[in-house]
């Protein structure tokens, strides 16, 4: 009988708020998205949730749980939004629906629901997606100023759930390639890292407007590291390898490796860093843990980054180190109260 | 200023002292009826020294101490006994426990005290068991007899340390006995210091006390206790557990199943050291103690109760707020609820916390664990609880003691600040409790081993010794027979029977041989016997009939063979 | 390919060798599986599994010749343990064994006939008494096995159930509250 048996206080804090909070802290990004990139991702996120809060209901029900106190939760929806946002907004509804669908059924309910995941639904959803659908993932709406046509948000409404453009428009003169495709791609054709990042597509730090983005994601980080949502860890750790690594590579062939803080501000490194590892879900929970982890992501990262077929290294690094999360957890396992000077 | 050593974790809930800590300690009214357990330390129950309908007078031994562990019970007051039978008392489980009750006569007339003017000069055998005597027990809340805490060796223990952290939340007795009886606190304080040839005595006191501190300081300058320091501590749940205090205070750790003596420290509840001193000096045994009554009333404060107080009658003179639903045993944090209004104050009793929905909501459903690790933030034991709250879930109770299950302290802080509201601690107590119960049953189960073993040797060793002494038999009346038949042999044979061995005879007959034939002759003759007698009615039957039968006649030759075999052994012993 | 094959062999030849001596060298004496088995059950030498006390049932459990459910007094709890050490599926009682709650025999004193067969009954040495003189039993070491019962032949043998008190209280499973109330 809960309630009956001590402590009978308990701190006023919740699952539902911790994620609420989290929520909370991604709306920066997500406001500098908005603004360089128009309203479609609302739209995404919007979709989203919706789906993600349906399929959190219909497996719940399927599993014989009780469903308000799970919907209430807002895991389901943290979810949606962290996979809305690695979607390009352009996306079809469709594609939305998929992915998030996926990530809440397969990867999140099929292993026992919330607290039982072994991988971030999320990065899932996305692993999926990419893999299957690798065109649709690739077609990125280009900011503010620099695709050849720009649609009005009815416009972009039309495209996401009926495919169809205004007369004369193509999808080409909407999209374009992310910053970290394009420089794979002009690498590969033996471009020179100085004349690449004069293409206009990139700004002060890395792509115009992304960077911003990724700046909002880390002023949300901050604000989670603040109300101790999240402990420094992880993030820190993790940007810190990315920073190093990249910054070695750097020194050693600035004309092919790309300085460090590129890296932070491009893809899905930040919002990685501060609200994709540190999902306690399908983290280590070890102190120890939680810097092998971050550090294992963040060469991962960089190395899929440099080496590896894909643009982006966020999210199978992340997939990478989720594996590793039991095995972490059982070999960093501290030394307890008035036993530290005994081996274990 | 000292060097502190804070520990790991701690929570910071909600205080809620300053409700009762601005009154002085009032007495408590005499109870219309004293319940008082016979169980109220740890180690054996007392046992009942009287009897019903006997009149006794304030303290008086009524439960005497049985066996090493274990602490004496006295008459709070004067009066008769009224009945000595199971009540409900101060346990979790709610179970009832030997308890005697006593209806109070209005006089409390005192027995015959012992006081001592100058316990230096008594012995210290003298002084433990003075305190045995007295029923001392540790009071802040493990009740542990003192007597057992107090033997050291010279030189072994520095550092004495008295307990008036008084962390959890709501409790103010320590708080209110240091203010008013910091001199006594001290001077039993010095008791145990000479007792454990202590070096130093640290008094660790919360910062959130200062009127305690003051006072305690101000004691300690006017007993000119050179030895002895009052040191503020940060106020941090559970900075008032022992090994907490003790860590903070000298940075030593005492692990899980280490004593803190080997260590050099020892930790005594500042009540206890009071308590310790009102038995030496007054020959006063532990009869009464102060009690913090809070919560859902009206008069929060502290009493001075008799042990064996029902607490609706403690808690009605603080005058109890009508949507009371149960009470609290100690603090909000480790306290137990009670099964009963009508349990009686024990001597672990620190507190007593009237319920109210409004100050206690109702726990909210548990969600699944989310691995969100603010349990190992506050942990004081640096354990990883969520691993152990795994384990014990799912009932791996070996992971959960290589987890280190046992260095657990059940603070409650990882429940505490769990956001999916899991009941931490009750896996822990579950899984804890599992585990001791499988370890009795162990040991019963090995006990019971060794003794079948033993009886199977047994039986063997008889059965051989019977051969022999059979086969001698048998050897010596076959000799007298040849002896009849032939001519009278020169030599006089061996005495047959008891003194006969073996080798002595000889060896014509192997003994195996001769008993095999005994046991197939005798098997021949039931039989026989059996096939004799065979019942009327046993045609045309149901199967369930001839199963019955069946069943019946196995244990019908069961029996027979057991009987058969003991007449045996009778007849020819 | 000759070399190959060579090769192949004389590596054939020396892993078996160690296996060889691997055996001889950490022979081990008797057949621990059956005290494995023993260790885990409680010893109560009733022989409802069919088997004439502990020992034997673990003995024809490592040979495979018995089931690992018939052990009415190691409980459920029991079959999991013997489950998990011989790394096979738990396997719920069978029809008409149950387990029953902890119990210790007591005799009627005043029927007691001093007959000394439930003496010779009881495997644990737990009944004192003597010919013609009343019997009783030390309650600490009863396992509980009934053995007893049945060979009294004046019924004077009950079997008390041990009550939940104090000291054998056990914490309870902690109730998960968001678990469907279906």
């Amino acid at each position: 009988m809960p309630g009956f048996f001590s402590p009978f206080i308990t701190k006023p804090d919740s699952v539902s708020q911790i994620m609420l909070k989290v929520l909370l802290a991604l709306i920066p990004g997500i406001a500098l998205y908005v603004w360089h990139f128009g309203p479609a991702i609302l739209v995404s996120i919007t979709l989203a949730s919706l789906t993600a809060l349906a399929t959190e209901a219909l497996m719940l029900r399927l599993r014989n749980r009780p469903i308000a106190p799970f919907l209430k939760d807002n895991s389901a929806l943290l979810t949606g939004w962290l996979l809305a946002l690695s979607i390009p907004p352009l996306a079809p509804w469709w594609l939305v629906v998929i992915g998030t669908a996926f990530a809440i059924s397969v990867s999140k309910h099929l292993y026992g629901g919330l607290g039982n995941n072994p991988f971030n639904p999320a990065m899932i959803g996305y692993a999926v997606l990419i893999i299957s659908f690798p065109v649709q993932m690739t077609q990125w709406l280009s900011p503010h100023g620099m695709g050849s046509v720009e649609l009005g948000f009815i416009e972009q409404l039309n495209y996401i759930f009926l495919g169809v453009f205004p007369e004369g428009i193509k999808l080409d003169a909407l999209t374009m390639a992310t910053p970290l495709d394009t420089l794979k791609t002009q690498l590969h054709l033996d471009g020179q890292i100085r004349e690449i990042l004069d293409m206009p597509i990139y700004g002060r730090l890395a792509g115009h407007g992304s960077e911003m983005v990724a700046a909002g994601f880390l002023l949300g980080g901050l604000y989670l590291l603040a109300t101790r949502i999240i402990s420094w860890h992880i993030p820190v750790v993790y940007l810190g390898t990315l920073f190093a690594v990249a910054g070695l590579f750097h020194l050693l062939d600035p004309a092919h490796y790309v300085e460090p803080l590129f890296h932070w501000f491009s893809g899905a490194a930040m919002i990685g860093a501060f609200f994709i590892l540190t999902d306690p879900i399908t983290s280590p929970t070890t102190h120890k843990g939680k810097l092998i982890f971050a550090f294992g992501a963040g060469l991962l990262t960089y190395l899929i980054r440099a080496f590896g077929g894909f643009p982006d290294g966020m999210a199978f690094a992340t997939l990478l180190m989720n594996i590793c999360v039991p095995l972490i957890d059982a070999y960093t396992q501290p030394k307890v109260f008035g036993k530290k000077g005994q081996k274990s | 200023m000292r060097t502190l050593y804070p520990f790991h974790g701690g929570i910071h809930p909600a205080s809620n002292k300053a409700q009762s800590n601005h009154k002085p300690i009032a007495q408590a009214a005499l109870p219309s009826r004293l319940v008082i357990p016979l169980h109220q330390h740890v180690g054996n129950s007392a046992k009942p020294v009287v009897e019903i309908g006997q009149c006794v007078l304030k303290g008086q031994i009524i439960g005497a101490p049985e066996g090493h562990v274990s602490s004496a019970v006295h008459a709070p007051t004067s009066g008769v006994i009224a009945a000595i039978d199971m009540q409900p008392v101060a346990h979790p489980s709610g179970i009832p426990d030997l308890c005697i009750t006593l209806i109070p006569d209005g006089n409390d007339e005192w027995i015959a005290r012992e006081p001592c003017d100058d316990w230096k000069a008594l012995a210290h055998t003298d002084l433990r068991h003075r305190l045995r005597a007295a029923g001392v027990v540790g009071l802040g809340g493990a009740a542990f007899p003192s007597d057992m805490k107090l033997y050291a060796h010279k030189h072994k223990i520095k550092t004495l340390v008295l307990n008036g952290a008084e962390c959890e939340p709501y409790i103010t007795c320590d708080d209110l006995l240091m203010r008013e009886r910091a001199a006594e606190i001290l001077q039993g304080a010095e008791i145990m210091c000479a007792l454990l040839y202590a070096e130093e005595v640290l008094i660790g006191i919360e910062d959130n006390k200062p009127e305690a501190i003051a006072a305690m300081r101000a004691a300690v300058l006017d007993g000119k206790y050179e030895r002895m320091e009052v040191v503020a501590v940060p106020t941090i749940y559970p900075g008032g557990g022992a090994k907490q205090l003790i860590r903070v205070l000298t940075g030593i750790e005492v692990a899980a199943g280490v004593r803190s003596t080997n260590l050099g420290v020892q930790c005594f509840n500042v009540g206890t050291a009071y308590s310790t001193w009102r038995a030496i000096r007054h020959g006063e045994p532990l009869i009464s103690r102060i009690v913090t009554v809070t919560g859902n009333v009206g008069q929060p404060q502290n009493f001075e109760a008799l042990l064996g107080t029902p607490v609706n009658e403690l808690v009605a003179q603080a005058e109890q707020l009508p949507d009371t639903r149960g009470y609290i045993m100690g603090g909000p944090m480790m306290g137990i609820r009670l099964p009963s209004a009508q349990v009686g104050v024990i001597k672990a009793t620190n507190c007593l916390i009237a319920m109210s929905d409004s100050l206690f909501p109702p726990a909210l459903p548990a969600l699944p664990c989310i691995r969100c690790t603010r349990c190992v933030d506050v942990c004081p034991a640096e354990l990883q609880p969520q691993e152990l709250f795994w384990f014990a879930q799912s009932k791996n109770l070996l992971k959960a003691q290589e987890y280190h299950l046992f260095d657990c302290i059940e603070c409650g802080a990882c429940s505490y600040v769990c956001p999916s509201n899991i009941p931490l601690v009750e896996y822990y107590r579950f899984a804890k409790s599992e585990i001791w119960a499988q370890e009795t049953s162990k040991k019963a189960a090995d006990a019971a081993r060794e003794r079948h073993e033993y009886r199977e040797q047994r039986i063997e060793r008889e059965k051989q010794e019977k051969a022999e002494k059979l086969a001698a038999k048998e050897k010596a009346a076959l000799d007298a027979k040849a002896q009849k038949s032939a001519s009278p042999p020169p030599t006089p044979l061996p005495p047959a029977g008891e003194g006969a061995s073996v080798s002595d005879a000889p060896v014509d007959a192997d003994p195996e041989d001769t008993m095999h034939l005994k046991i197939q002759a005798a098997i021949d003759h039931a039989k026989q016997q059996a096939a004799g007698s065979k019942p009327g009615n046993t045609e045309q039957l149901t199967p369930q009939q001839q199963a019955e039968i069946a069943e019946i006649d196995a244990r019908r030759t069961r029996i027979r063979e057991l009987a058969l075999s003991s007449v045996n052994e009778h007849t020819k012993e | 390919m000759l070399s190959a094959l060579l090769v192949m062999a004389a590596i054939a030849i020396a892993l078996g060798a160690v296996l060889g001596f691997a055996a001889i060298k950490f022979h081990v004496e008797g057949n621990p599986l059956v005290e494995k088995i023993d260790a885990v059950l409680p010893q109560t030498q009733c022989g409802q599994c069919g088997f004439p006390g502990c020992k034997p049932y673990a003995t024809a459990i490592a040979e495979g010749v018995a089931d690992i459910n018939l052990c009415p007094p190691g409980g459920e709890e029991g079959i999991h343990k013997l489950a998990d050490l011989l790394g096979v599926d738990f396997k719920p009682f069978g029809g008409d064994t149950t387990p029953k709650p902890k119990a210790v025999a007591f005799i009627d004193e005043n029927n007691c006939i001093g007959c000394t067969l439930c003496i010779q009954a009881c495997p644990v040495d737990a009944i004192v008494g003597a010919a013609k003189q009343m019997h009783t039993i030390i309650a600490a070491e009863c396992t509980g096995c009934e053995l007893c019962v049945a060979p009294c032949p004046v019924d004077c043998i009950d079997m008390v159930k041990i009550a939940e008190n104090i000291s054998n209280w056990k914490w309870k499973y902690p109730v998960y509250a968001l678990t469907p109330s279906k």
